[in-house]
């Protein structure tokens, strides 16, 4: 009798069909099986309404880059097949308008374009069927203290340098899925390098760059300068001190107990946290200072969640209540607020004050932005524990979580609506711009990620994709599609505006598309990984086989994860391009125009 | 005075509303259950070894990828009698001043849970081969070899083993390998971990039954999974072939060949159903093999020992339920046993 194959080999979801799919086309294409099976099964997975609720929000991501894609392209389509111009010179007609060239000799006569006043900034020549459009130019600021040009620049410079150090330490990591004897240096090992890698983008690049923009926005909105800048310039230390010690400490394995993002240990953290007391007291006294009488929606936003984080920390740090499962209830509050009333409130703040400047027009609805504020604080306080579904941790505890969880759907629908009616009639705006598609995908990832975040929490859901791969895919979709899109897009908003030099929007263009395409990757090949794997689970079939049959998916997280590192270096030039001298213009002397160039 | 127009009115509602929910939601919960919480009366406190070996277990970042948490869901079962409970987590308290309360429940699965490690691979060989490169024993592993938890020696100690690893992982080293005292400290964790059993009378919480996975996953996976009866060669791939193998030819040195094996091939299986039953260590050259009696039933170990029976070009005739059930019963009937 031959040898029988090794068992675990034969993994039936190998051969499923589905799989071979997977494998080879996109993964948006098998929401049509999904929607299919659900009209004919019954029973299937694929008709729960968590399950389809997930796939709609990924097509519909899907569909907002196709969006984009047209909008950015319209303008070369135009480009490339102009108005058809008779070549024949019809007989001379006193009545008719000159043509050709005896309207390019009455124009050579008549007009000879000088611009004296230096009024035209900027001309582009030879415009035929350039690789990319050309983006519209924003007006440079004149009216701000380089003091606080010198100071944000300096918090998107640290944030940038930890942006490409922890997604390269994040690569990394997740090459080892696929090559785990890469190396067997202990401090670069996987269990101490996965939190140097988040901690580092959240620390270091996330919070840096939004306390960066902060330091504009707060004091812009009440029309008066920030409280104190060498407050700023503090802040900006302390933070990255404690981002190099929690690095170094990690990596030499002080670790603080596990939890996720409290890995650093307390005198590291205690840095970060003296850090944001001080930026709250600045920020604080900048908003009391102001010369409106209001304070702008904005600012509610940044400063709640200044306030909010350092409450946070200090209850997480705190030892009192921390033996037994204590530790776990302060885990599952501490790293799911961390993310929703730090990174996500302020980073909505900042986009309240930048989507309407961009747009050149107000915010929809003050009161939506008010009702979302409050209704987040209600709401996001109260979830933490659906980290913890099925676990020791009290059941109503567990309910209590997953009921805020479909709650959340008040906020991020009034968040949602508000950004969406402000954006509604601009697509040409959108186009035309080269920041604005950043913070689009941002808006669009706002709506899906939080609402798949929701639907995850489910005590069904949570059956499949708990303890898999898919929450990474989720924490991929919020920290990055929500908040690092809107952070750039942001950043390209203001910083040529207080720096009077634009990037090249061909390296935007590939940063954009990059990141998105990088991420669509590395999230679709978890979430179908992670769904496969929960299913394997719950077969109970033999554990390895569940490492198995991720490979192929964790191979495309790795190669999502690489274009992502590369949009990082690219945008690593550009903030550095943006933050040199502005380039010297000199007044432009117009030449006549060629006669085709006048088509364009 | 209109909200928005008055900072202080603003900020304090905002952040003294945060404070109460966090209270509410976090802190006193945490209090309640820190302060209501005992260990189960059969439960045995760390010795100083394990201790340390759970500071190793954080400190390289095992929890990033090891659960221990039985939830109450029938998926889970392969990971402990019983859903875990409060009181399981009751021993935990800060590591030191620096360190916090090591956050061992997890969140991801991305290796085995480790809630009964120690009684699932009891074997302190297999432990270390395996933490110096996991690939050693477990082809299809990802997990990181943690090849600085060991060290060269020239003379081993009394008390100490030498870890026998194969050449093609040795990694350049030539000499005898042995764990330094992090990897002992780990290892003694590792096997530390097992549930620890309800007083007798009490009645386990239950797993919770869900009957629509059945279906679905009959639909994704096909008909293997749902096949009737126990399916040898999956639970040979869950319990024994970490150890012998997936071509059930062992680790030299390490752990002995089913493939060919005397006992395994013996036409009277009695032998083997009783190292099955009871563990084995009979054998100096080899691991000690844990015991699997209270840990599968009758068909489970009738499936697996006529597939390894009839695998690999061994030819011995299939393992009836019945057999494995009367020696059972002969066992439990020895005195002394």
């Amino acid at each position: 009798m031959p040898a029988r194959e090794r068992p675990c080999f034969q993994h039936p979801l190998r051969q499923h069909p589905l799989r071979q799919w997977m494998l080879m086309i996109p993964g948006f294409l098998l929401l049509t099986p999904v929607v299919a099976s659900a009209q004919t099964k019954p029973e299937s997975i694929y008709s729960q309404p968590a399950v389809l609720g997930t796939g709609l929000l990924l097509l519909l991501i899907i569909g907002t880059a196709v969006v984009v894609v047209f909008l950015q392209l319209r303008p070369i389509l135009l480009r490339l097949y102009p108005p058809m111009v008779p070549d024949s010179t019809p007989e001379a007609d006193p009545a008719a308008p000159p043509t050709g060239e005896q309207f390019d000799e009455l124009r050579t006569a008549l007009v000879t374009p000088r611009d004296e006043r230096g009024l035209v900034q900027r001309v582009s020549r030879n415009v035929h069927a350039p690789l990319v459009s050309d983006k519209k130019r924003g007006q440079p600021l004149t009216d701000v203290d380089p003091k606080l040009v010198r100071l944000v620049s300096a918090y998107l410079l640290c944030a940038t340098v930890w942006l490409v150090f922890g997604t390269l330490v994040g690569w990394y990591v997740g090459i080892k899925f696929v090559r785990p004897d890469i190396d067997h240096i202990a401090w670069l090992s996987f269990g101490r390098l996965r939190p140097v890698h988040t901690n580092a983008v959240f620390w270091g690049w996330t919070s840096l760059a939004m306390l960066g923009l902060g330091n504009f926005v707060v004091p812009r909105t009440g029309s008066t300068p920030l409280y104190s800048y060498r407050i700023g310039w503090w802040t900006l230390w302390l933070i990255n001190a404690a981002t190099v010690l929690g690095t170094l400490c990690l990596m030499a394995g002080i670790n603080n107990g596990g939890g996720e993002y409290r890995e650093y240990i307390w005198p590291v953290m205690l840095l970060f946290a003296v850090g944001l007391i001080l930026t709250f007291y600045n920020y604080f006294k900048t908003v009391a200072n102001r010369k409106t009488p209001e304070i702008y929606i904005s600012n509610w936003y940044i400063i709640g969640a200044c306030g909010w984080v350092i409450i946070l920390s200090v209850i997480a740090y705190l030892p009192f209540y921390q033996n037994g499962l204590g530790e776990t209830i302060i885990q599952g509050y501490y790293m799911h607020q961390g993310v929703g009333m730090w990174f996500m409130t302020f980073t909505l703040g900042l986009v309240y004050y930048f989507l309407p400047l961009s747009l050149n027009k107000p915010i929809y609805s003050y009161s939506l932005g008010a009702l979302a504020f409050w209704t987040q604080l209600l709401f996001y306080t109260l979830i933490g524990t659906h980290h913890y579904v099925f676990s020791p941790i009290a059941w109503w505890l567990q309910t209590v979580a997953i009921v805020f969880s479909a709650g959340m759907f008040i906020p991020v629908l009034a968040g949602t609506i508000n950004f969406a009616m402000t954006f509604r009639g601009s697509s040409k705006q959108v186009g035309d711009s080269y920041s604005l598609p950043f913070l689009l995908i941002g808006v669009v990832l706002y709506f899906t990620g939080s609402v798949q975040g929701s639907l995850q929490a489910f005590r069904t859901t949570n059956l499949v994709w708990h303890f898999t791969d898919f929450n990474v895919a989720h924490s991929h979709i919020t920290m990055y599609g929500i908040v690092a899109f809107m952070l750039w897009g942001c950043i390209y908003t203001l910083l040529p505006k207080l720096t009077g030099r634009e990037p090249r929007t061909l390296l935007v263009g590939i940063h954009f598309w990059f990141a998105l395409i990088g991420l669509m990757a590395y999230v679709v090949a978890l979430m179908v990984g992670g769904t496969l794997k929960g299913l394997s689970w719950m077969a109970a079939q033999p554990f390895i086989d569940s490492v198995v049959l991720m490979a192929p998916y964790w191979l495309w997280r790795a190669i999502g994860g690489t274009l992502m590192l590369l949009a990082h270096f690219v945008f690593g030039y550009n903030l550095l391009d943006m933050l040199r001298p502005p380039r010297r213009q000199p007044a432009p002397t117009l030449q006549p125009l060629e006669r085709h160039e006048y088509i364009a | 005075m209109n909200i928005s127009h008055n900072h202080r009115l603003l900020f304090g509602l905002a952040l003294g509303g945060f404070l109460f929910l966090s209270l509410l939601i976090a802190v006193r919960p945490a209090w309640s259950v820190q302060e209501n919480n005992a260990s189960l009366p059969g439960a045995v406190a760390m010795t100083d070894d394990e201790r340390a070996g759970l500071h190793v277990f954080i400190s390289e970042g095992c929890v990033a990828c090891h659960t221990q948490q039985v939830r109450n869901i029938d998926m889970d079962k392969p990971w402990g009698g019983r859903p875990g409970m409060a009181s399981d987590y009751a021993w935990r308290t800060r590591i030191d001043i620096w360190r916090a309360t090591p956050s061992t429940l997890g969140t991801e699965r991305t290796g085995p849970d480790l809630t009964e490690v120690g009684k699932r691979q009891a074997s302190a060989d297999w432990q270390y081969l395996h933490l110096f490169n996991p690939r050693t024993v477990v082809k299809q592993s990802i997990m990181p070899a943690f090849g600085w938890l060991f060290t060269e020696t020239t003379s081993l100690l009394p008390d100490e083993k030498a870890v026998n690893v194969p050449p093609a992982y040795r990694d350049g080293l030539t000499g005898t390998i042995v764990p330094t005292e992090r990897g002992r400290q780990l290892v003694a964790y590792l096997l530390s971990l097992k549930q620890v059993a309800l007083p007798t009378g009490s009645e386990a919480p239950g797993f919770i039954e869900y009957t629509p996975a059945k279906a679905l996953v009959a639909e994704v996976a096909g008909s293997v999974a749902v096949a009737a009866g126990p399916d040898g060669a999956a639970l040979y791939a869950t319990h024994c072939q970490a150890c012998h193998q997936a071509n059930g030819e062992g680790l030299k040195g390490a752990f002995p060949p089913l493939k060919g094996s005397p006992v395994v091939t013996d036409a009277n299986a009695s032998l083997m159903v009783n190292v099955v039953l009871q563990g084995y260590d009979a054998r100096p050259e080899y691991g000690a093999m844990q015991a699997f009696g209270d840990r599968l039933t009758d068909a489970e170990i009738a499936a697996i020992l006529t597939f390894e029976r009839q695998s690999w070009g061994n030819k011995a005739p299939a393992v009836p339920v019945a057999f494995v059930t009367a020696e059972r019963a002969a066992l439990k009937s020895k005195p002394g046993v």
